[in-house]
């Protein structure tokens, strides 16, 4: 039992990782070893400057992170400042929205003339040409930021919601006044989860495909990713390219190594205790300033590119602007009924995204189970969680190449079929999976199942009469959090998918190209409509604040 | 009903001996419990009598047939027992009577036969009405009883409870004590019973092996226990205590401020080591305003140092003249004594009990 999950894994994650090593000293006709492919991928300035770009795109984005997500996170965790409702929904719709959506949103808004907001400051000004241009770094940086700043908000949130008022009280009973106590209490103790969520964005940021595809191409500057994507236009040079993504994947298996040591520090045990009680600060006239904040920053992420979003999916033509003889229905009943090649993406996309899913928590909770019933020795229990775990430091981009080295020559030929992409899929979130069945299965006391067997049921008896039916609703869940990821998965399906096997996540980016952004909204929202209808399953499944949850990461 | 026996039972974890050299014969029908502080080894050997665990030497027989032993352990499942657990484990995807019927149902009981036997046991644990809800709609108590019935309705070889009423609140806890006690006088199944409150295995049981550090230190009835404790530990453990410590000396033995006769003390005819360590109970000292007087009897002087007034009785604490010693005495509620106040101190020689 256990070693057929071995062997999944060595499939699913070993197997790609080695092959993307291998590969990378490899000749790709004769197969020997050569370190020409890195010769080749670093010696050309243009190749090095892509890296320094996702250097300096990941630390600018998480930086402006911090000023999006921690004055958020503070005001709705702490203070009483009014509207949180609105707030907490928008942040929502941000984590739903797709990031390369949203670039979508923000090329609507502030691309250069025809933009909205450049078309508006034009309006009031009577300048000549609007100031903003999307299609530059600091555009990618607040795209990727408005995308990524979720994170931060949920890890300070989530920290901030243990730091007990006792805390704040015993400071000031001692003399210090409420920023004072803030900036030498609170702050320091939150720092450990606030440091975690900076590198967690900033490897988002550098490992991102979809918005630096939109924006950085037009731009004419490269990022890591636009320019592996590159090494595989027509003909593919994949040794190039595995040799390339190897800073990638060091540096983020590195900060990966670095947030858990961050996060497992000793001293803030308090953090993991309960907090005791919570009252939330007075702000007094404060209040409606950091609500003003607030609303500003979900306005960038939220509402301003969705209303334009929608605006352009629900209109003949976007430029024309919101009147009524410009509304029609014809781009999403087209994209969704009529055009052959959207309606196949979009069953496609279900397929892969449902398969990857279901893949992925079989073996979680096979994994699991076998883990946390001690059913194998403590060693092949370490090896098989570390194995489950170990994509969740792989870039999506990493792990697509490594499959495709993997799995594009015989006996082991995926490529074209269908199954490359649901089982990248279901690696790139398998540990998503680990970590739903392990807490759903560490919800279930064992003795639940040791009373079955002492009244004389065999532990199949056990798993079939009481842990799965015990278990259907948080594996629904984890479900719907691996299929949801699944559905708009961009990094790894862009190298794998054919003609064949497109996805809308695909499609979306490929007619990006042909400038119908009526047409690419209208398969933005099919996405959202996708994702929104299984949240709201996920909602009555598992409580309101299932996805803004601060899991394993 | 059955006869279980455990022969050197020895259980290690690493370096670590969680239960050592356990041997223990229950007879048909008998109730024992296990009884020793958390980390003892009481719920390990438990666990290797249901067959979760391996004992790493010694064997455990049922009715004459080895069950356990280092190299093989018939699996839980074919053991024909049956256990409550700490947390109860009642299934919560099940019904009362589904959950009570599940043994049945595995031991392919028709379904007319389960309902009735079902409907009987439930009747006995005051649930009858009860049947059809889910468990999260049920109290503690509920739960513990539906507990009871799942594991009795099965008529088990031997019924394991392990801290069965840990999780009750302390007036429930007492009204349980007597009910699993009814259960067991109208059943009999041979029983083990794990748990760490003396007063619950004094009311359950019929024997009670006292366990520290994985070693057994006396198994004996509970009047035994708490009458002639073998060791310091059981003396201690069970109810509280006074340890005094002397040295023999021709026919008697000499305290720190009184002495016995050697004789009062031989009660089991063993010979008297030359240091000697007592065990008193705080019951078994009077306190008194004025020498009694009568010859023969164990009679000091000392005074009242503290006292506490708990109304069911008085707690002393005395010092005896002439001696370090500190002896705890109870009173009952109207023998009041001042701090400081002279008084005679009678102990009753009798329940001197000498501790190896």
């Amino acid at each position: 039992m256990w070693l057929l999950a071995v062997v999944v894994l060595v499939f699913l994650v070993v197997n790609p990782l080695l092959r993307l090593l291998i590969v990378s000293f490899q000749q790709p006709d004769s197969g020997a070893f050569t370190l020409a492919n890195y010769v080749a991928a670093y010696s050309r300035s243009r190749y090095v400057d892509a890296l320094a770009n996702s250097l300096v795109l990941g630390v600018c984005a998480a930086s402006l992170c911090l000023v999006f997500g921690l004055p958020l996170a503070w005001a709705l965790s702490r203070t009483d400042m009014p509207g949180k409702g609105l707030v907490w929904v928008s942040i929502l719709g941000t984590f739903v929205i797709p990031p390369y959506l949203g670039a979508v949103g923000w090329i609507l808004l502030a691309g250069p003339n025809a933009g909205w907001l450049n078309r508006l400051v034009v309006e009031l000004t009577g300048m000549e040409k609007g100031p903003f241009n999307i299609y530059s770094m600091t555009g990618l940086v607040l795209v990727t930021a408005c995308y990524s700043f979720p994170y931060v908000f949920v890890f300070t949130k989530s920290a901030l919601d243990l730091v007990s008022s006792e805390m704040e009280d015993a400071a000031n009973i001692l003399g210090s006044g409420n920023l004072r106590t803030t900036l030498s209490i609170t702050l320091p103790l939150v720092l450990p989860a606030i440091l975690a969520a900076f590198i967690l964005v900033f490897l988002e940021a550098i490992a991102l495909f979809g918005s630096p595809a939109l924006l950085a191409l037009p731009g004419r500057f490269h990022v890591v990713t636009t320019q592996l994507w590159q090494f595989f236009e027509y003909p593919p040079k994949v040794s190039v390219a595995a040799a390339y993504s190897m800073p990638l994947l060091c540096i983020t298996v590195f900060l990966f190594w670095l947030q858990r040591r961050i996060t497992h520090r000793r001293g803030y045990i308090s953090l993991t205790g309960k907090g005791g009680e919570r009252r939330p600060i007075p702000l007094g006239g404060w209040k409606w300033p950091l609500l003003g904040y607030c609303l500003f920053v979900c306005t960038m992420s939220f509402f301003m590119p969705m209303v334009v979003t929608c605006q352009a999916a629900l209109a003949k033509a976007w430029g024309r602007g919101f009147s009524l003889d410009n509304l029609t229905l014809d781009n999403l009943y087209f994209t969704a009924f009529e055009n052959t090649l959207t309606r196949n993406a979009t069953i496609n996309t279900f397929v892969y995204a449902g398969s990857a899913a279901l893949i992925a928590i079989s073996l979680a909770l096979c994994v699991s189970y076998i883990v946390n019933r001690q059913l194998v020795g403590k060693h092949v229990g370490n090896l098989l969680s570390f194995l489950t775990m170990a994509p969740f430091v792989i870039p999506g981009i990493v792990l697509a190449i490594g499959f495709y080295a993997a799995y594009t020559h015989p006996p082991l030929l995926l490529y074209g079929t269908p199954w490359i992409l649901i089982l990248a899929f279901a690696t790139r979130f398998l540990p998503i999976a680990y970590a739903n069945s392990n807490a759903a299965i560490r919800s279930i006391n064992p003795e639940l199942e040791d009373a079955v067997r002492i009244l004389g049921g065999t532990r199949f008896t056990a798993i079939r009469e009481v842990v799965a039916p015990l278990l259907k609703r948080s594996l629904a869940g984890a479900f719907i959090l691996v299929f949801i990821p699944g559905t708009r998965e961009l990094s790894s399906a862009i190298f794998l998918t054919s003609i064949n096997t497109q996805v809308l996540s695909v499609l979306l980016f490929d007619k990006s190209d042909e400038g119908n952004f009526e047409m690419l909204a209208a398969i933005g929202l099919i996405l959202v409509f996708i994702t929104v209808v299984f949240i709201l399953i996920g909602f009555r499944l598992m409580g309101r604040d299932f996805m803004l949850r601060r899991t394993a990461a | 009903m059955s006869k279980l026996v455990l022969r050197n039972v020895s259980r290690a974890f690493g370096n670590f001996t969680a239960v050592e050299n356990f041997s223990l014969a229950l007879e048909e029908g008998e109730l024992v419990s296990l009884l020793g502080p958390s980390g003892c080894g009481k719920t390990t050997t438990l666990r290797m009598i249901a067959g979760f665990m391996t004992p790493s030497a010694g064997t455990i027989e049922l009715d004459g047939q080895v069950i356990s032993s280092p190299g093989s352990s018939l699996p839980p499942e074919k053991r024909q027992m049956s256990m409550i657990f700490q947390s109860y484990a009642i299934w919560p995807n099940m019904t009362v009577a589904e959950n009570v019927g599940f043994g049945l149902k595995v031991r392919k009981v028709n379904p007319d036969e389960i309902r009735r036997r079902v409907g009987e046991i439930l009747e006995v644990v005051q649930l009858g009405a009860l049947r059809e809800r889910y468990p999260a709609e049920l109290s503690g108590g509920q739960q513990q009883r539906v507990a009871l019935a799942r594991s009795i309705v099965v008529k088990p070889a031997v019924l394991l409870l392990d801290e069965p009423l840990s999780n009750l609140d302390a007036n429930l806890r007492e009204e349980m004590r007597f009910e699993i006690r009814r259960l067991h006088d109208e059943f009999k199944i041979t029983t083990v019973y794990v748990t760490h409150d003396q007063a619950e295995a004094m009311v359950t049981s019929d024997r009670i092996a006292v366990m520290n550090q994985g070693r057994v230190e006396q198994i004996d009835a509970p009047y035994a226990l708490y009458g002639r404790p073998k060791t310091r530990f059981v003396a201690g453990f069970i109810g509280r205590t006074n340890f005094v410590e002397g040295r023999s000396n021709g026919d008697s033995v000499h305290f720190g401020g009184f002495s016995v006769p050697k004789h009062a003390l031989q009660a089991e005819g063993a010979s008297l080591p030359e240091k000697v360590v007592v065990s008193i109970r705080p019951q078994s000292i009077r306190l008194l305003k004025q020498d009694p007087g009568s010859g023969g009897r164990c009679c000091v002087q000392g005074s009242v140092l503290r006292r506490s007034y708990l109304g069911e009785y008085w707690d002393y604490h005395v010092t005896l003249h002439g001696a370090a010693q500190l002896l705890r005495v109870t009173a009952r509620p109207q023998e009041v004594f001042e701090v400081n106040e002279a008084v005679w101190i009678d102990i009753d020689t009798a329940q001197l009990t000498v501790i190896s």
